[in-house]
């Protein structure tokens, strides 16, 4: 029972940081970014190659797959995502659709269709019992790991200078712009940190989720739940819609395996029905 | 021209038209071999005339049509395996019970934004794909409904391996429907759902009933994805998972989009075009064609969908 809740936890942070980036750019720039699960492809696949390929050391080629994925955001951002921000929703679901089947074919033909394996380091492998709480040591790893970025997240969203300016770029652009702050540039940074993000829970999440070519096509609707059900005007909504939906697949999959996903989409259907915006939604805040 | 003549200018038929039935309806018998293929393509334009509706007329944007095609397929199979091999009952059942669940489900669509809908139309999809594989006791699970004999159409015409039956039945349908659906979105109800689909707050304050049209189009969109699903049922004696899937809901919004949204033809000429490239790139690229099928979403988008199939105003300044 703790077991299951401790698993759904670990589960449920790991969908947060890879779904955060996503309900800040839905959040901020009202753009349905259907390929975020591209990015976090990339951030995985980056891992398992500089490990396999390079010899990079696991904790060595996290840092690389949050690089790496930031940096494909920032130049897609400025290429592809920009002149699309004003465009009408339809657009951007068929664009952001359009660049998630260019990656699942691209990386098919490079790398494999092939399911890739994650070469764990021995300290982060086996489990501790506490009781009848059975710790498995990865997933401790991911909690420590998201949750120290999350605090790292509220802090910068809520008390730098750089928060203050992205806060206020997603409340009014023009009025943001015309008190001097460079919108495009707080944009593009925010659009990067966020992909890093998902590449960074791509890699950590290789070893949970499986990494494979139709990662993008299969996550999509995890992240999407999380955001549509958190809301995308602050953090803590998605992170307690990533902890809810993670605790509440666990359990589904251990306690009814014969209904499977069919909790999960009940679940966020009934939200939705009840709060058609997300469970959070910061009052006076454009929609 | 007087005000009258404008306003039923759009409605009159165009020369085209017509002809354009003409050329399709020949086809079956001037390519005999092409039959099994025109019958699909037919079904995926009858598909595509139903999110064309939610989407193109009323603005709603669905990634989960393929619920009600899957359902409609189910129903059909089920009706043909457990009651009665006639395709004309289990044709109005399906098109009933699809509708039905529209009606129903069309209640996820009338608040919240186009993520929500996105989310709840897509969730939709997921939820009936997970009853069908796991109700297999009725549904056959994994492996679907096979084998089904499906009666003559008339008491005449046998489905034959050759596709031709097929092919007129699924274009029979087809033409039905466009012409239904030309009725309503030329008539004044329609009229309203364009004015709903540009501006839902101002077609609200001038009094038109929102909540009440959007239940009754995407009731008549979910029947018309029965209508598909049930003709592709009879027309392959077999139903699958595969009718629910995430894949069947994206190619259908190519479609549309490629064709024309907002233009009950977009949705024939987005599949025949759709058909084509998918036939063309999958003989160049059998694994990978996915990715020029994304590509060229990509650049449809980035060029603007309706310049795309304005080759002449490519270069005149947007």
């Amino acid at each position: 029972m703790l077991t299951i809740l401790f698993d759904g936890i670990a589960y449920g942070m790991l969908l947060f940081v890879l779904a955060v980036g996503l309900a800040v750019t839905m959040g901020l720039m009202n753009f349905i970014n259907l390929a975020h699960g591209a990015f976090a492809m990339v951030g995985g696949y980056i891992t398992v190659l500089a490990m396999q390929r390079l010899g990079v050391p696991f904790l060595a080629s996290l840092p690389l797959a949050f690089v790496g994925a930031a940096l494909l955001g920032a130049v897609l951002e400025r290429t592809l995502y920009r002149p699309l921000y004003r465009k009408p929703h339809l657009d951007q679901v068929l664009f952001s659709i359009g660049l998630v089947f260019m990656a699942v074919a691209a990386v098919d033909y490079y790398i494999g269709s092939t399911q890739q394996i994650i070469q764990l380091p021995q300290w982060l492998k086996g489990r501790t019992d506490i009781g009848s709480l059975g710790v498995g040591h990865y997933r401790l790893f991911i909690i420590a790991v998201c949750a120290v970025l999350t605090v790292i997240l509220q802090y910068i969203l809520a008390k730098t200078r750089f928060g203050s300016r992205l806060r206020a770029s997603v409340d009014d652009q023009r009025v943001a712009a015309g008190m001097g702050i460079n919108v495009n540039v707080v944009f593009l940074s925010t659009f990067a940190f966020g992909s890093g993000l998902a590449g960074l829970g791509g890699a950590l999440g290789a070893e949970v989720l499986g990494l494979d070519p139709s990662f993008p096509l299969k996550f999509m609707i995890y992240f999407l739940i999380v955001v549509a059900v958190g809301g995308t005007s602050s953090i803590t909504g998605p992170l307690l819609a990533a902890l809810l939906l993670g605790i509440a697949d666990v359990a589904g999959k251990y306690y009814i395996p014969k209904m499977g996903a069919f909790i999960v989409y009940t679940l966020m259907i009934v939200i939705l029905l009840w709060k058609p915006n997300g469970l959070f939604v910061r009052q006076g805040g454009k929609a | 021209m007087t005000a009258q003549q404008s306003l039923l200018r759009p409605v009159r038929m165009k020369w085209w038209e017509p002809v354009l039935w003409l050329v399709l309806f020949a086809a079956p018998v001037a390519f005999p071999s092409q039959a099994p293929i025109i019958n699909e393509t037919a079904i995926w334009a009858l598909f595509a005339l139903s999110l064309d509706l939610v989407l193109g007329y009323a603005g709603v944007v669905s990634l989960g049509q393929a619920a009600f095609f899957g359902f409609g397929a189910y129903i059909a199979a089920l009706f043909a395996k457990h009651v009665s091999p006639d395709p004309h009952i289990g044709m109005l059942v399906a098109i009933g019970a699809s509708a039905a669940l529209g009606l129903l489900a069309s209640l996820t669509i009338l608040r919240g934004t186009d993520l929500t809908r996105l989310m709840v139309t897509l969730g939709l999809a997921a939820i009936l794909l997970e009853l069908a594989n796991k109700l297999d006791w009725l549904t056959g699970g994994t492996d679907g409904i096979q084998g089904l004999t499906i009666a003559p159409v008339f008491g005449q015409f046998e489905f034959g391996i050759d596709g031709r039956v097929a092919s007129y039945y699924s274009m029979g349908l087809l033409l039905l429907f466009v012409l239904l659906c030309r009725l309503i979105v030329n008539s004044p109800f329609g009229a309203t759902l364009k004015a709903i689909r540009d501006n839902r707050l101002r077609a609200m304050a001038i009094g038109i009933p929102v909540h009440a049209r959007l239940i009754s189009i995407y009731a008549l969109a979910a029947g018309i994805a029965g209508a598909a699903g049930a003709a592709f049922v009879h027309t392959s004696g077999y139903t699958s998972l595969e009718a629910f899937s995430f894949d069947r809901s994206a190619d259908v919004m190519l479609m549309v989009v490629i064709g024309g949204v907002g233009w009950l033809y977009g949705g024939i000429f987005g599949a025949i075009i759709f058909k084509v490239i998918q036939d063309v790139l999958s003989q160049i690229t059998p694994q990978y064609w996915m990715f020029w099928i994304g590509l060229f979403l990509v650049v449809l988008v980035l060029v603007g969908r309706d310049r795309l199939l304005r080759p002449w105003t490519w270069w005149r300044k947007a």
